[in-house]
């Protein structure tokens, strides 16, 4: 067991995953920017391409101010708790079928299990800032992720069902072995999945945490400089983790034609689903709050387990 | 052989959550260079769009979310229960399926009479 390369992946994969984050926003925002008939940043750099270098720089040198009332301990801690689980469920994503890290028979269990941690750091970080705004958004933020974890937990059930095996990569083994993506044969899973996604990533259209027009910015609202800018990157880098996720189990992971590498299908995929993130976000309008949780537990749940009872009375009865 | 490789996989785990603490704690650290400091009471007071913040804000909240978490813990069980189940669903056959269906039934039943209670309901 060499640990020199494991250290090595690991360190290449977050500089690797920071510069996509880096390019993730400048996409979202020159996105955003022609979908509203705008150019979006185009001063630093060709193309506005250093925009993101700049604004992390600017965070840099800003003063870092925690307030009085705060809770000193929580409030630092809570940057933290959040960006480390979604850094770590990357490591059991495959990127091909040669360049993985950790192969996880539990991959499915580890990716979801880990993800809602992040959840905990956004409950930190409002309830110690010790702001009413920041309060609010972190509590409405809370009840929003875990009413939509159980339906993105749970239309992963009908993957596993189907495949038998929560290994990520034996997830697209099966699908190269029946020669089709399961967002197919598992339509109303993938459906129910991107939605609840999309509220677990707290994006728009539902991203009531951090309505800036009604709670200034939500559950980091006290937070300035680089404490703030690791709130920003969590959520990014969690887009990612969830964008892969659903790249392995609904898109068939690194299958793809056979000229070019399986990365490249996996990082156009990839790609795909951070742009209809985007997309949403520029069409759609806030959700409003009571419309959202009832959404959540009134349509999605029942979805979600009517699509694991048909899935499993299909598998059972095909034997 | 075997082991080593379940090792080898956990061993990545721990290189990765070590590096996602690492990267916070040293840039903030080392970011103490950069930035400057100067504090005082008005800027450490807490955000209260501009005028005196009164009061304090960690108080007792909504008991909807109370009841929101509840819900949550009911069905994040459930799915510690279904998701060993569908592993195995394929050598489990119609026995194991008709136990869950049961067992998704009464969970159902609950869901029903929470939304009949009006539980569901935000405002």
């Amino acid at each position: 067991m060499e640990l020199m390369p494991m250290v090595l992946y690991a360190g290449v994969l977050l500089q690797l995953i920071l510069a996509g984050v880096a390019a993730a926003i400048l996409f979202e925002r020159k996105v955003i920017g022609y979908m509203q008939l705008r150019t979006g940043p185009n001063r630093h750099g060709p193309w506005g391409i250093l925009q993101t270098v700049a604004d992390v720089l600017k965070l840099l040198i800003k003063e870092d101010i925690i307030p009085h009332a705060a809770d000193r301990k929580v409030f630092v801690l809570a940057p933290i708790i959040a960006f480390v689980p979604s850094f770590a469920i990357l490591a059991t994503v495959s990127w091909s079928e040669n360049l993985y890290a950790a192969d996880l028979n539990i991959g499915v269990l580890y990716f979801i299990g880990l993800s809602s941690v992040t959840t905990l750091g956004v409950l930190m970080g409002g309830w110690s800032s010790n702001n009413k705004y920041a309060l609010l958004g972190s509590m409405r933020g809370v009840a929003q992720m875990i009413s939509y974890e159980i339906p993105l937990v749970l239309s992963i059930v009908g993957v596993v069902i189907l495949v038998g095996s929560l290994n990520l990569r034996d997830i697209v083994f099966f699908q190269e072995s029946i020669g089709l993506w399961l967002f197919i044969p598992q339509f109303l899973g993938f459906v129910v999945y991107m939605i609840s996604a999309i509220a677990e990533l707290n994006r728009s259209p539902f991203d009531l945490p951090e309505a800036e027009s009604e709670l200034v910015s939500g559950y980091h609202t006290e937070y300035s400089g680089f404490r703030m800018a690791f709130f920003m990157l969590a959520e990014y880098v969690y887009a990612i983790a969830i964008s892969a996720l659903a790249t392995t189990i609904f898109f068939g992971g690194w299958l793809g034609p056979d000229f070019l590498p399986g990365e490249f299908w996996f990082l156009l995929k990839m790609c795909f689903f951070m742009f209809v993130w985007f997309w949403l976000r520029a069409t759609l309008p806030r959700a409003r709050v009571d419309h959202l949780m009832n959404f959540g537990w009134k349509v999605l749940i029942p979805l979600a387990l009517l699509n694991i009872v048909i899935t499993s009375i299909i598998k059972v009865w095909m034997g | 052989m075997e082991l080593d490789l379940y090792f080898s996989n956990y061993t990545y785990v721990i290189i990765f959550v070590l590096f996602g603490v690492a990267l916070p704690v040293v840039s903030l650290t080392f970011g103490r260079l950069l930035r400057p400091k100067n504090p005082y009471d008005d800027k450490l007071s807490t955000y209260e769009s501009g005028i005196k913040p009164t009061g304090e804000a960690q108080i007792r909240f909504h008991v909807a979310y109370y009841i929101v978490a509840i819900e949550f813990i009911i069905f994040d069980i459930e799915t510690v229960f279904l998701y060993p189940w569908a592993v195995s669903l394929g050598q489990l056959g119609w026995v194991g399926l008709n136990a869950m269906l049961i067992f998704i039934l009464i969970l159902a039943l609950g869901l029903g009479y929470s939304w009949k209670k009006r539980v569901l309901e935000w405002n």
